[in-house]
């Protein structure tokens, strides 16, 4: 049987720019280019090798988010995906890692999986939780954080993958299904080929609304959120600071910093 | 009164600095009750107490080493169906913050991951946090069952506060989950001997400018001559110079320490992501555009190779 592989892929407002919030303490998205989670794109190129040491794969990109998340799932299709589903519903502004998971694994049954891919964090949120969220939902092992990840065995193999961590380097295995995340240490993401991006424009994109997905609105959004902003404010920009030009004296001149500081 | 369940963050008993702080913002919310597991578990308990753990829930199970998160997860939940907590308090470490969502889900809670500080609200504990690479500041709630908040490290002050600290023993079943996921092998990373990096009051680090795997050795004198940790850009780490573990930054170790130096780091939005809310920053950089010192407290513009040498060697000399 074919190997099913799903990506999770977010669209964020573009970390070079100005990013700031709206009036609702949501994210802005109106100011701000928007583009496919640059990390989610090693999820993109790990799902690719591994679909491509597969006898048999096909690889499904996801999204929930709004209209313009088209762009992030019409990247990854350009990078070599081979259909896309997109989870868009107005009631789903404002939604927290909690709403967001829960219409992801919904989302992700409906559509069929032998293989979850994610990417490490998002670049917006940068919570890095939703990959476990997402196995504690569907109710599969959890491999995440992975600088190398590899599959034997096809849809009913297993997945092997090295996770380096804050004290150790562990080797991890689980059976399929499974859900997988990445690091941008798993190797650099293909940049999408002319042929592929115009492959890309004929390939499926599946739209799905919660009713879709049996989720109530009130599941969801900012009023369904089990977590709840209530301030956002500009850091104060850092009071400038003393730049000296080094004229052969800068190393001691910051030596008597440090020391006035009491650093030393 | 109430009582806040705090996650222990412990290498083999020695319990690492993070989760005192934790205790130090869980005593402004109610008693901090603390959860330790696996090998050492036990021996957590002195430190803990002497910070304020009114009671150290404790199991130890070969399952906690040798499968992934998920038995961590369940005897996490078994600490909650204990103690009934009024909020749940876990290191902002990429396992802590995985065991702290899981758990979240099935107690039907809502999750804050990465504060930095923590207060005591009308409605529930009003976390902190930065986003967008530190540019802004929230304050959130969670609206939705026992508050699951996970803290980054150097938030908090360790206070000395001490208490009972008594030892329990902590029932745990397993979930048919728990064995999901196999550790097949482990490779613990080898001690520099230099303070961990997210722990350290001082971090130097190093990027493209050090032009080098060979070169770091001048940023690892200048650290030591500090007492600091080294860190570098992905730059430096992408061009095999440094290790990836030593990484500062959105993909790296996000830190705040008292001093920061960059050596030969432009500043890009990812690198400050992970050093901005850094007390004091110091940079030494060539270009005197670079954007880093925009952030600075003390600039030189400057070849490093000719700065940070002069820097230790005066850093020594006054040292004596
Ligand atoms: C600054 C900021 C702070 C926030 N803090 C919190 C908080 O403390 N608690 C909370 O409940 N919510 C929070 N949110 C909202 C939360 O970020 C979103 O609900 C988000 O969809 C899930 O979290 P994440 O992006 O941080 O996911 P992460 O866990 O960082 O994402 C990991 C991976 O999950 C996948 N993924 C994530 N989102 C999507 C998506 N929409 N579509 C497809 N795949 C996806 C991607 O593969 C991604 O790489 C915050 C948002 C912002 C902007
Ligand atoms: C999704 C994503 C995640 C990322 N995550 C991270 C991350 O976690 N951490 C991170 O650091 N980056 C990260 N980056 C990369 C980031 O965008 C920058 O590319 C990187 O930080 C640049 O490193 P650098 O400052 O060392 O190099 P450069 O930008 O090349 O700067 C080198 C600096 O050294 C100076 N210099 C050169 N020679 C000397 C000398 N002899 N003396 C003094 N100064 C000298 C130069 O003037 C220059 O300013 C990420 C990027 C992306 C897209």
């Amino acid at each position: 049987m074919s190997l099913r592989i799903v990506v999770c892929v977010k669209y964020v407002p573009d970390a070079t720019g100005d990013r700031h919030f709206a009036d609702d303490l949501t994210v802005d998205r109106d100011d701000v280019d928007g583009l496919l989670s640059e990390l989610d794109e090693y999820a993109v190129e790990q799902a690719l090798q591994i679909a491509d040491e597969a006898d048999d794969a096909e690889i499904t990109v996801l999204t929930v988010g709004p209209e313009d998340a088209k762009d992030a799932l019409r990247k990854a299709l350009s990078m070599g995906a081979d259909k896309a589903v997109h989870v868009e519903d107005d009631d789903l502004h404002g939604t927290d890692v909690m709403g967001t998971s829960l219409v992801l694994a919904k989302a992700i049954e409906k559509t069929g999986y032998d293989l979850v891919i994610c990417g490490m964090a998002s670049t917006d949120g940068t919570m890095g939780v939703l990959p476990a969220i997402l196995a504690e939902r569907l109710n599969v092992p959890q491999v995440t954080l992975l600088s190398e990840v590899s599959v034997e065995g096809g849809a009913e193999g297993t997945v092997k993958g090295r996770r380096d961590g804050d004290t150790a380097s562990e080797q991890l295995e689980a059976a399929l299904p499974a859900v997988v995340s990445v690091t941008d240490q798993s190797g650099e993401a293909r940049y999408p080929s002319f042929k592929g991006i115009m492959a890309a424009k004929k390939k499926p994109v599946e739209a799905l609304e919660l009713d879709d997905l049996d989720i109530d609105a009130d599941e969801v959004g900012l009023e369904g959120a089990w977590t709840a902003v209530d301030s956002a404010a500009e850091r104060p920009a850092r009071t400038a600071g003393t730049i000296v030009k080094d004229e052969g004296e800068g190393g001691k001149q910051l030596a008597a910093f440090l020391a006035e500081q009491k650093f030393i | 009164m109430a009582e806040v369940l705090v996650y222990v963050d412990h290498v083999d008993g020695a319990v690492r600095k993070p989760t005192l702080e934790l205790l130090t913002l869980a005593r402004r919310i109610g008693e901090p009750v603390a959860v330790a597991l696996g090998n050492g578990a036990a021996d957590t308990a002195a430190a803990l107490a002497e910070h304020g753990a009114t009671r150290v829930l404790t199991a130890d199970a070969p399952e906690f080493a040798d499968y992934l998160v998920v038995p961590k997860v369940d005897a996490l939940q078994a600490a909650y169906a204990a103690v009934s907590p009024v909020a749940v308090l876990v290191p902002s470490s990429a396992e802590g913050k995985e065991i702290a969502a899981r758990l979240a889900v099935r107690i039907k809670s809502g999750i804050i991951t990465d504060a930095v500080d923590l207060e005591a609200g009308d409605e529930g504990p009003v976390a902190t946090q930065s986003a967008f690479a530190a540019s802004f500041t929230t304050k959130s709630r969670i609206t939705q069952g026992t508050p699951v908040i996970t803290v980054k490290p150097n938030s908090a002050a360790v206070e000395a506060a001490p208490a009972a600290g008594a030892v329990e023993a902590l029932e745990v079943s397993f979930s048919a989950a728990a064995t999901g996921t196999k550790v097949v092998s482990r490779t613990p990373r080898e001690s520099t001997g230099r303070p961990e990096l997210t722990e350290a009051a001082i971090v130097v680090s190093g990027g493209r400018g050090v032009n080098g795997a060979e070169n770091f050795s001048i940023i690892e004198k200048l650290a030591d001559s500090l007492g600091a940790a080294v860190g570098a850009s992905r730059a430096a780490v992408d061009a095999g110079w440094y290790p990836h573990s030593n990484q500062v930054g959105q993909t790296g170790k996000s830190v705040s320490p008292q001093l920061y130096i960059a050596n030969g780091i432009s500043g890009a939005i990812q690198h400050r992501a992970g050093m901005q809310t850094s007390k004091t920053i110091v940079a030494v950089n060539k270009d005197a555009e670079a954007p880093i010192f925009d952030l600075v407290d003390y600039g030189v513009v400057g070849d490093l190779f000719e700065v940070v040498p002069q820097l230790t060697q005066e850093i020594e000399t006054r040292k004596g």
